[in-house]
């Protein structure tokens, strides 16, 4: 519905000639700027009304409270997709969990899944890619965030946490009511609203750059242009895509636009995809603020296995697609 | 009274930051807002989310930045009670 309207907007409207390759380009611009643009709204909007019934601190009780025979990891890492992330956060959530008495593989999940799913990926990737391909993406980033949860709680990582960590959390104890006020779903709505539209003037520019380079290359470049170059049996591509990806993580989501043209202009789905959880999942800054906490030796566990685990589903997505 | 932003300086600290300050603003009060940047500093207070705001060493909300005008309601019964 929303194409037939640019159509009718662009060709009759405006009266440009189909085919012409700078019409084609403001076509993609145009189209996926208002789809996207919709999805990033609903979605924000959804997310901040999830989060706002369920706050870290509820997250925190209910994962040290009860026992869920291995479900924990599973728990940590959807509470991880479905809150938003904050790099600056990723510490006092770190801490707030070991005080709650969290494992340390439980609060890698957390922290793995988190950023690898986002409100704004996933606004993104259902526009760009639709929803068959946005599904696996989003289970994919749980399951690794559970599994690596899992796995690295296996190593007895925790002598290779900073040691005023520890501190912290053995002097304070977690704290763990939950706000006596339950406020009503109309007090909470501004707050979700203004959220979402933080997160939106914030993503903006980069999506609309994104969605304007990606316009271009939709408009100019030849489809199966990289076809050559970047092929699924092309064995170095997936690695390669993940290391470029790392040092991309403040233009994340102008990265998703551009990545979806060079999709159709013959990139492997898979090796994009690789490329896309390493942008959002394997970020510098956030490898910075962590270095706080963990000692060298851990970081580069976490960071590493991650970057392992997404080459990994990188050549299993060019398998299946 | 005390009022402290809690958060390492990311840019949502800053704007809860600025945003008490315009709140203070409206309300006609002078009182300044510290900047609370150490993270051990921080974690004293029980929080999990940054940025914090923190009046007479409670935290009175962490996490999100309202808007100005909701902070200043937010704030106006500490300075009736003083």
């Amino acid at each position: 519905m929303l194409e037939q309207l640019i159509d009718y907007l662009i060709y009759q409207l405006l009266g440009l000639q189909e085919g012409v390759h700078w019409v084609s380009a403001l076509h993609f611009f145009l189209y996926d700027t208002l789809k996207i643009g919709i999805l990033l709204v609903l979605i924000t909007l959804i997310m901040g009304t999830v989060n706002s019934y369920f706050p870290v601190e509820r997250v925190r009780k209910f994962l040290a409270s009860r026992n869920l025979y291995g479900g924990e990891y599973l728990s940590a890492s959807v509470f991880g997709a479905i809150t938003p992330f904050c790099s600056c956060s990723s510490i006092p959530l770190f801490i707030g969990f070991l005080q709650g008495g969290l494992p340390l593989g439980i609060t890698f999940s957390y922290l793995i899944t988190s950023p690898l799913v986002n409100e704004v990926a996933l606004a993104l990737f259902i526009g760009m890619f639709g929803w068959k391909v946005t599904l696996v993406y989003a289970v994919s980033g749980i399951l690794l965030g559970t599994v690596l949860g899992w796995l690295l709680n296996r190593f007895r990582l925790e002598p290779y946490v900073e040691e005023w960590v520890w501190n912290i959390a053995k002097n304070k104890q977690a704290n763990s009511e939950v706000a006596d006020r339950n406020p009503t779903f109309a007090e909470r709505w501004p707050g979700i609203v203004q959220e979402s539209k933080d997160i939106i003037r914030r993503v903006g520019p980069y999506v609309l750059i994104g969605i304007g380079i990606g316009g271009v290359i939709h408009g100019f470049l030849p489809t199966n242009f990289f076809e050559a170059y970047l092929s699924s049996s092309n064995p170095f591509a997936v690695p390669v895509a993940v290391l470029v990806a790392i040092p991309m993580y403040a233009n994340a989501s102008g990265v998703i636009p551009i990545i979806q043209a060079l999709v159709a202009k013959g990139i492997p789905l898979g090796t994009a995809l690789a490329f896309m959880m390493a942008v959002v999942g394997l970020s510098l800054p956030e490898a910075l603020i962590l270095k706080k906490v963990m000692k060298p030796r851990l970081l580069a566990a976490f960071f590493g296995s991650v970057g392992v685990a997404i080459i990994g589903l990188g050549y299993v997505f060019n398998g299946i697609f | 009274m005390t009022i402290k932003v809690l958060g390492t300086g990311c840019p949502k600290c800053q704007r809860l930051h600025r945003h008490t300050e315009k709140a203070l603003e409206l309300l006609n009060q002078d009182v300044e807002v510290q900047k609370v940047e150490d993270m051990a500093d921080i974690m004293q207070y029980n929080i999990m989310q940054t940025p914090a705001l923190v009046v007479n060493e409670e935290v009175v909300l962490n996490g999100n930045v309202p808007a100005a005008t909701s902070l200043a309601e937010m704030l106006e019964p500490y300075f009736e009670k003083a």
